[in-house]
């Protein structure tokens, strides 16, 4: 399992990672691999704002839908529109060019709360 | 939960599994399961479809007493011949879909009248039963999948993979028969059909050589330079789906009749069937449904998502729905009243509570490779 030390985790199995003052997430390599192929991702609209913890898109594998949850609460202010002709660039670099949104958050704090990727790493530990 | 005898190799192989009709079948291997779809449609690729169930149906007066059940014209087939065909209840509703061949026997056997059927895994037990109870007691009906293994060799170089290890036996065989012929080594029963819309092969053998001949199938493809690799169940789905073909439990079911389906290709009216009657009523009577492919923009469609109108009424549900790898579509499969049936309707499909543009489309998605013109 392949993780970004700079980036912290959600146990539901998103990445976010800091950028300036803004954030970009993602889903984890572990995400990536348990859904397979990505054929499908449902974007959130630029503006939109989401509470931590809620959906704010769906990823679509092969066989099912995912949502995918906001670490912590932000508005959208861009999303990887690569990701409409080209979904699989989340299974084919989840941490890079497979990001799916970035947000800006009021409560950036928030984000050294969540855990590290060592932390993320015992999590999926314990899943499997 | 069975499994098939490949499963070890399977497992060896990273294949997930997930339970299907009763066995615990590989889904997909690492590759994932667009790349096997392509490989498919590229070169190559191997199931192990050993779930499925091989039943022979002989005696005299067996293709007689069998041509009473099934939908298609089967009397006037060659020994060796394939057909596909349809097990209907009284209502015209599909039991089962079968693929029938007309057995060749030699010398003293010649008049013997037998047929081998391939049924579908989830439908073996009641397939036989039906069988055992609509034939004749003078009819013997055997089921025979146990001590049979099915693997399917599809894709454009499937046949030059099988005539590399056969000295070229299997290009000799005519599409929609059947031959036996020697496999390195290893007798088998080579029938020229498949789920794949490719061309291709489907091959039946003695179960104790399930591994032996799948790994020489792979070592040979290696030494030959043809690309080849196992496709699990996912692919095997986008493939036939792609190519217009039915699944059992989706676009087939016994509430299902095949006028509704777009399978009466596979009736013959010429002659008496079980189910006949009811067809030719709902025939007069119009049809209330008819089965339709939609291409949806924005979202993936999936089976038992409502379909609806311009004016946002659900029309019906889809029975199908996927992404389309060599097409590249969100498609579905669905069952609409005619008036929606007409390619260029313009409707939606319901995904998770946001209706997205779909619109019918002419099926199939892809013209199988040995129904185009001009090959």
């Amino acid at each position: 399992m392949k993780l970004d030390a700079n980036a912290r985790y959600a146990e539901s199995h998103e990445w976010i990672r800091k950028e300036g003052d803004a954030f970009v997430i993602g889903i984890s390599d572990h995400a990536q691999h348990s859904l397979g192929d990505i054929v499908f991702v449902d974007l959130p609209k630029v503006g939109a704002v989401f509470k931590a913890k809620t959906s704010f898109a769906v990823v679509e594998s092969v066989k099912a839908a995912a949502d995918i949850y906001l670490p912590i609460g932000g508005t959208i202010i861009a999303v990887n529109e690569r990701l409409a002709e080209s979904p699989e660039l989340i299974n084919q670099d989840c941490y890079g060019e497979g990001w799916i949104v970035r947000i800006g958050s009021d409560a950036p704090g928030d984000w050294d709360t969540l855990p590290t990727h060592e932390d993320y790493e015992k999590i999926v530990g314990t899943e499997e | 939960m069975k499994t098939t005898l490949l499963h070890l190799w399977h497992e060896a192989a990273g294949a997930r599994f997930a339970p299907f009709a009763g066995f615990d079948m590989p889904i997909l291997y690492p590759t994932g399961a667009v790349e096997e779809h392509r490989l498919c449609r590229r070169s190559v690729g191997l199931f192990d479809i050993d779930h499925m169930g091989q039943v022979i149906i002989s005696g005299a007066g067996a293709g007689e007493a069998l041509s009473g059940l099934v939908s298609s014209r089967i009397l006037d087939m060659k020994p060796n011949q394939a057909k596909y065909g349809l097990l209907l209840n009284d209502a015209g509703g599909v039991i089962d879909d079968l693929f029938i061949y007309r057995a060749a026997y030699s010398g003293a056997e010649e008049k013997e009248d037998a047929w081998f059927v391939v049924v579908n895994a989830g439908n073996r037990e009641t397939d036989i039963a039906y069988f055992q109870e609509n034939l004749p007691s003078t009819i013997s009906v055997e089921d025979v999948s146990d001590i049979t293994y099915m693997i399917a060799v599809q894709g454009p170089r499937g046949v030059e993979l099988l005539d590399y290890l056969s000295d070229g036996a299997v290009s000799a065989i005519p599409r929609s028969s059947m031959d036996a012929v020697t496999i390195a080594g290893i007798p088998v029963c080579i029938g020229k059909t498949g789920y794949t819309g490719e061309d291709g092969v489907e091959v039946f053998y003695d179960s104790r050589e399930s591994l032996e001949l799948w790994e020489l199938l792979m070592s040979g493809a290696e030494e030959a330079g043809i690309e080849a690799g196992p496709v699990g169940l996912a692919a095997r789905d986008s493939l036939r789906f792609e190519a217009g073909m039915p699944l059992y439990g989706h676009e087939i079911s016994p509430s299902i009749t095949p006028l509704e389906a777009l399978l009466a290709w596979a009736c013959d009216f010429n002659k008496d069937f079980v189910g006949k009657a009811a067809l030719l009523a709902q025939k007069n009577a119009g049809l209330t449904r008819k089965l339709v492919t939609l291409n949806v923009t924005g979202g993936v469609p999936r089976e038992g998502y409502p379909v609806l109108n311009e004016k946002g009424a659900e029309i019906g549900r889809c029975v199908a729905g996927m992404f389309c790898p060599t097409v590249g579509s969100y498609s579905a499969n669905a069952f609409v009243a005619p008036e929606y049936a007409v390619p260029g309707t313009n409707l939606a499909v319901l995904i998770r509570g946001n209706p997205k543009d779909a619109v019918v489309v002419k099926r199939p998605l892809y013209t199988p490779v040995y129904k185009r013109e001009n090959r």
